[in-house]
């Protein structure tokens, strides 16, 4: 019994993690109906900035991360403005392919640079720092430390759609393009902002991935993959929706794992499968 | 003579390989509240949406204020204070009735129409201002899509069909509301499937056909034979 | 009021020429066995499957509007069916190849249920979910070797000459029939009915085309294609695993193939996977740089050129190597009198 409770603690743990890879990909998703297929590269590609990052200039991850902020925000804005922007459209084909291309090519310099080794960023004591809850149940700080932000992202996030100008320069955007340009606003900027802030996210999420665990160039892929299916099991259209959906696809990778090492993520993928055949709006869409 | 608020020099419009507009000379004075009537198809949506930007026009096509404004994008044509009030309102779906107020502050002209003002024009909004505005009727929905573009405090508003799909007694209203607008100086430019509310509400009208102008003048001088021939192009064919 | 002829035309010289100098060269390759070394027959195998591959990888994106990059599920379920029937069933594997094409196919319709709740990108994601679904089973399964693959056994009984001969004319026919097939489907009225889907469903859907039909049936079609060019490449290849079966890299290449050739044309695929072959050639031994040069070189194309080499070739001389369209002709000397209407 106390196992199950520790799997399932893990799991809620993983999918916080899950929740942080989902979190940019929801919002991208959300304002311009852009799916960036570079999106789990992209995660990747920041925890090894970190690591080069406190390589290079002996940092710890909390100053690495300072740095790479304004790296990300500015990457993201840019990369939004002059090369996707113009993908954008009723065609989903430029955007997937571009961003396809964009996911081979990370990939592949991130390889050369770093070799295809797995490397982590020195968290130093937190990284193995834990604290008892209960009797055979432990956590370890990093990964409460990484629900706490995926708490907080979800707040943040769902407060600045809601409550804020720009959320609703956000919403005006996605909801009808062309009218919203008549209001003043100019698309092309909504859309690199909103993608500056959703790299900011994946600046987060892979730099708290490199201190976890590991990371590897050819690791993007997988990551993506777990974004999608969070986003997808949670619903569109919410934040709080995609928060659990990580925490679902963490508990059911636990599940998988505690069952049979080799059958983990596979029961993560079937149950979204199941969740797509039975309730494919996701299980806490907003309808519009 | 006053010199034009607004005016277009040969302006020509296309989607595509489709040409929409074919050279349309247009004028609007300052206080003035043009109409624009015509077929459906006939360019009169097009006409309003080239002069917001939404279409690009030649830079010198359109002349606002003395200053060219064709090929500008439309946030900054919003800016220098033209408002375009869309056909089927375009109201932002995921926003409430206030937010999508707000939006049309958004180019930030300073002026006298604010939220309270707009509630005032339109007080059956006041208590819907929370509410997902997509869910309000029809008229009301027309209301905070002429109070959204109000917010800009323009110099030029531009409507297109306001009255389309509306019950008479509440197209009515707005119309009420419309030249109580214009009375207070703002220029108008008004598309209009109702001819006979067109006339009434108007100074001048310009009658399209086809993408071109056929008919133009002081909307009391038309008999309503003059504007059926032009309409439906009926003296054109006879003339050829 | 005119009285012009007008005739409906199909194809021109360029496609007629085209076609004879085709089956020359189709006749040629027949010889091959004769005279080409094993080496360069085996790279005409892997290139025939890359082409038959990116060949249904365009008829799903290029034609029927749904870009997936989750194919190589259904070549890694040829592949693998191949090697079961062959190991297990003590199939001829040459005949096991048309039976893993049709497992691949009846696997799409079960698939297809669950991957068309997804649009546009969630589609695209969502497929490639499931061949990763079908990969973690295989790595799974002991008995088709998991995690490290199996070899095929079953060829071990013929000689090399017949081995090697046999799967060459068959990757050749196989890429014809494609070839044939995907132009005789697109020249028909399913395939007016998909180009209409693609361009607007509502509209189509209005005109009387059964939309979730025809995209059935291009789905599952492009399933067989794919689990043929699957059955294909490990009849060739002898040893196969999870890993390189239901590989994302296929459909990575097939991508670039259909980009750079020309996607939504028969011709574009036939160039792109040419110009793979040479780009293999001359730079796959700078290793990561070369793949990062092909992502790029996509990212351009997709940018830049859209329609790709054809695309740019087909517009600037108007060649249509292999008409599709239905084209309204007029005699060229007659003389239409201008219409009081005319603009």
């Amino acid at each position: 019994m106390i196992g199950w409770l520790d799997t399932l603690v893990q799991g809620v743990l993983l999918g916080s993690l899950y929740a942080l890879f989902a979190m940019g990909l929801a919002l991208v998703f959300g304002v311009m109906r852009l799916t960036n297929v570079a999106h789990g590269d992209l995660v990747v590609l920041a925890g090894f900035a970190a690591i080069a990052l406190a390589g290079q200039f002996d940092l710890g991850p909390l100053a690495a991360f300072a740095c790479l902020l304004p790296l990300a925000a500015a990457s993201g804005y840019a990369l939004q403005r002059y090369v996707l922007n113009d993908t954008l459209g009723r065609d989903p084909l430029p955007s997937l392919v571009v961003t396809f291309g964009l996911s081979i090519v990370i990939q592949n310099v991130l390889q050369e640079i770093f070799s295809a080794d797995p490397r982590s960023l020195s968290a130093g004591e937190i990284a193995t720092a834990s604290v008892r809850l209960v009797e055979g149940v432990t956590v370890g700080v990093l990964p409460l430390a990484t629900l706490l932000a995926a708490l907080l992202v979800a707040v943040a996030l769902q407060w600045f759609f809601a409550r804020t100008a720009a959320g609703s320069a956000f919403r005006a955007t996605s909801d009808d393009r062309e009218t919203a340009e008549l209001m003043g606003l100019d698309a092309r900027v909504v859309y690199a902002s909103a993608t500056a802030i959703a790299f900011v996210l994946i600046a987060v999420a892979g730099v708290l991935q490199a201190m976890r665990t590991t990371v590897a160039p050819a690791d993007g892929p997988g990551l993506l993959l777990f974004a999608f299916e969070a986003v997808v099991i949670g619903g569109l259209g919410s934040f709080w929706g995609t928060f659990a959906g990580g925490l679902l696809l963490g508990v059911t990778q636990a599940i998988g794992f505690r069952l049979d090492p080799g059958w983990g993520i596979w029961l993560g993928h079937v149950v979204f499968l199941a969740v797509l055949l039975v309730r494919p709006q996701g299980l806490f869409p907003r309808t519009r | 003579m006053s010199a034009a608020l607004l005016a277009t020099r040969a302006l020509e419009a296309r989607y595509g390989d489709l040409q929409a507009l074919f050279g349309i000379d247009l004028e609007a004075r300052d206080g003035e509240v043009i109409a624009i009537i015509g077929a459906n198809g006939a360019g009169k949506s097009t006409l309003l949406k080239t002069i917001a930007g939404l279409l690009r026009a030649p830079r010198e096509a359109v002349r606002f204020a003395g200053e060219p404004v064709g090929g500008l994008r439309p946030g900054e044509i919003a800016r220098r204070g033209i408002a375009l009030v869309p056909e089927g309102r375009r109201l932002f779906a995921s926003l409430s009735v206030e937010e999508n107020l707000r939006m049309g502050a958004q180019c930030g002209r300073p002026g006298t129409w604010d939220l309270k003002a707009v509630y005032e024009l339109f007080p059956a909004l006041r208590d819907k201002s929370a509410a997902p505005a997509t869910s309000l009727s029809g008229g009301q929905q027309q209301m905070v899509a002429i109070g959204r573009a109000l917010m800009a405090n323009p110099r030029l508003l531009m409507c297109d069909e306001i009255s389309l799909g509306l019950a008479p007694i509440v197209v009515k209203g707005i119309y009420d509301a419309l030249s109580a607008i214009a009375a207070g100086g703002l220029t108008a430019l008004i598309v209009e499937q109702d001819v006979g509310l067109a006339r009434h509400v108007s100074d001048r009208l310009y009658c399209l056909q086809e993408g071109r102008v056929v008919l133009s003048g002081p909307s009391d001088e038309f008999s309503r034979d003059d504007i059926s021939r032009a309409y439906f192009g009926v003296a054109a064919q006879a003339g050829r | 009021m005119s009285t012009a002829t007008f005739s409906v035309e199909r194809g021109g010289a360029a496609s007629r020429t085209a076609g004879i100098i085709a089956l020359i060269a189709i006749a040629f390759l027949c010889t091959a066995p004769w005279w080409a070394e094993s080496g360069w027959m085996r790279e005409f195998n892997e290139m025939a499957c890359y082409l038959i591959f990116a060949m249904m990888w365009n008829l799903l994106a290029g034609y029927g509007g749904m870009v997936s990059i989750g194919q190589q599920a259904y070549l890694g379920l040829g592949g693998y069916m191949l090697v079961a029937l062959g190991n297990f069933a003590g199939m001829n594997p040459f005949l096991a190849v048309p039976l893993g094409a049709l497992a691949a196919m009846a696997a799409a319709y079960p698939i297809s249920r669950i991957a068309f709740r997804l649009q546009g990108g969630h589609f695209a994601i969502g497929t490639w979910v499931i061949a990763e679904v079908l990969r973690l089973t295989m790595a799974n399964i002991s008995a088709i070797g998991g995690g490290s693959g199996t070899s095929l056994i079953a060829l071990r009984g013929i000689d090399k000459a017949t081995r090697e001969s046999v799967t060459f004319w068959m990757c050749l026919a196989s890429v014809v029939a494609s070839v044939a097939l995907v132009h005789w489907f697109l020249r028909s009225r399913q395939g007016l009915a998909l180009l209409a889907i693609r361009d607007s469903e509502i509209a189509s859907e209005s005109q009387g085309v059964d939309v979730a039909q025809t995209k059935l049936w291009v789905y599952l079609v492009a399933a067989f294609g794919c689990g043929l060019a699957g059955a294909l490449y490990y009849l060739g290849n002898l040893r196969i695993s999870p890993d390189s079966a239901f590989a994302v890299n296929w459909t990575a290449f097939s991508i670039f193939i259909v980009m750079v050739g020309g996607i939504a044309t028969i011709e574009g695929p036939i160039i792109g996977v040419i110009v793979f072959y040479l780009l293999n050639r001359l730079f796959s031994d700078f290793g990561t740089w070369y793949l990062v040069g092909l992502g790029l070189l996509a990212i351009l194309v997709t940018t830049r050129f859209p329609k790709g080499i054809w695309g740019i070739v087909s517009a600037r001389f108007g060649l249509h190597l292999f008409p599709v369209q239905r084209r309204l002709t007029r005699p060229p000397d007659h003389v239409m009198a201008p219409t009081p209407r005319d603009r």
